[in-house]
């Protein structure tokens, strides 16, 4: 049986991987190439990276980092940050990397991500959504790495992604990030009935216990965690690891 | 070395880093000339077959293909989409395939409606004969897959490994010198290093 993907999230900010807290608050964790060679020796089933400061700083996709990390990289790689055609998705795509991450673009530009979808198929495409919980149980999107709120609900949201050709979804509840204290599992739950492409919950993963939850109480098809693979014990001091593979059989079957 | 067909379709990248990583050397080339020169080949993929047809087509190298396959029988290996190419057709569009190996690629309808299309992460494979390609795997192993449509060999002894998704599909074969994995060995860890150094030193 096809077992649930369990996939380690990784913010760069500059040469750096750093861990936030609700998008705020980064702090360093490592150096990439080092984080990605202790994934690799984990037989980790999939990678997530994220440059969080690319499209703040207006830099663009930082394509050498990139490269080096595709390079080392022997499991499926997602990323994403500041790509905003698809010029640049076909330049990363070609560096060895299995998947684009599109957020802000996604808002501003989904034509792109319709276009991607087409060129290089579905599997390659993903929209990240970065979600706030707002008043009477609403969820509304936001961009500019969750600093800008843009009036859309979520559902509505990963439907038009849906229909505009995109693979999967990478769905962060941005008050849950670093937290540790489980997954935002109803607007999980709300946004993967609503779609019928994958949906990869983020945001809050402290326990192998969330990630069960979040695919059987929420019905997410994979799980992704940043703080749950980087920080160990009560003072979040950095330590790089990933659980073993009967540890997650067990848990996720 | 191992000659890696680049005709604009797919994550050449990929299967390269995992070369240079294992120690054999590798060229990327869109050149007929250097596809009639190569003594291995390796036929990547990502994306649909018709697209996938047209691209090769379009790059003029079907001919010294089929020169170094069928006629100098070099050991070819095709991943995923490339997989796909090797065989006769594909539910996916309407050109012919390649038609190296006795085979189909087909749409999955699993019947159990929990199974998502396509099909996508880590899967098991069940060896169903030996070969150098597929003999030493470390125990367990899996595979990270990607698809939507798989191969069916019209000849069983053909099959290499099966992967249960619903039913068991053929998850690779070997005809000859001509050999295709659904699944992607250059981001499968350990599994897809084995796999790829059987095609370099004993295939």
């Amino acid at each position: 049986m096809l077992k649930t993907r369990v996939i380690p999230c990784l913010l760069l900010r500059g040469q750096g991987l750093v861990k936030t807290t609700r998008f705020k608050e980064p702090k360093y964790v490592g150096d990439p190439i080092n984080a990605i060679k202790i994934f690799n020796d984990k037989e980790v089933d999939e990678l997530v990276l994220l440059d969080i400061t690319a499209s703040k700083e207006g830099r663009g996709p930082a394509f050498t980092v990139i490269e080096e990390v595709a390079s080392e990289c022997f499991m499926p790689l997602a990323y994403g940050g500041a790509i905003r055609s698809v010029e640049e998705a076909r330049r990363i795509l070609k560096l060895g990397v299995e998947k684009v991450v599109f957020n802000s673009t996604a808002w501003r530009q989904p034509d792109v991500l319709r276009d991607a979808a087409r060129e290089f198929g579905a599997q390659a495409v993903v929209v990240s959504i970065d979600v706030r919980r707002k008043l009477f149980g609403r969820y509304e999107v936001c961009i500019d790495n969750g600093s800008k709120p843009t009036g859309m609900d979520a559902v509505e949201y990963a439907r038009r992604m849906e229909d505009l050709g995109v693979g999967e979804i990478l769905l962060t509840a941005i008050e849950r990030d670093g937290m540790m204290q489980g997954y935002d599992l109803d607007l999980i739950a709300k946004v993967s009935s609503a779609v019928g492409i994958p949906v990869i919950a983020s945001g809050g993963a402290g326990s192998l216990a969330h990630l069960k939850d979040a695919v059987e109480k929420a019905g997410a098809n994979a799980v992704a965690a940043g703080a749950l693979f980087v920080f160990h014990g009560p003072h979040r001091a950095v330590l790089i690891t990933y659980p073993k593979r009967e540890e997650l059989e067990r848990v996720l079957r | 070395m191992i000659t890696i067909v680049d005709y604009g379709m797919g994550n050449l990248g990929s299967i390269r880093n995992m070369l240079k990583k294992i120690g054999v050397d590798s060229e990327v080339t869109a050149d007929a000339r250097s596809i009639a020169a190569a003594s291995k080949l390796i036929l990547p993929g990502v994306g649909a077959f018709d697209a996938g047809m047209d691209n090769l087509e379009r790059s003029g190298l079907i001919p010294a293909l089929n020169e170094r396959v069928l006629q100098a029988r070099v050991p070819t290996l095709g991943i995923c989409l490339g997989m796909q190419l090797m065989t006769r057709s594909s539910d996916e569009g309407q050109r012919n395939g390649l038609g190296w190996v006795d085979a189909e690629s087909l749409r999955f309808c699993p019947a159990d409606a929990s199974l998502k299309v396509p099909h996508m992460g880590w899967n098991r494979v069940l060896p169903a004969r030996s070969s150098p390609l597929t003999d030493g795997l470390p125990e367990e192993p899996r595979f990270y897959f990607v698809h939507s449509f798989y191969v069916r060999c019209r000849n069983e002894s053909d099959v290499l490994l099966t992967t249960p998704y619903g039913d068991a599909f053929h998850s690779a074969f070997q005809s000859g010198n001509v050999a295709g994995v659904q699944f992607h060995p250059e981001k499968s860890h350990k599994f897809g290093m084995c796999l790829l150094r059987n095609f370099a030193e004993r295939f």
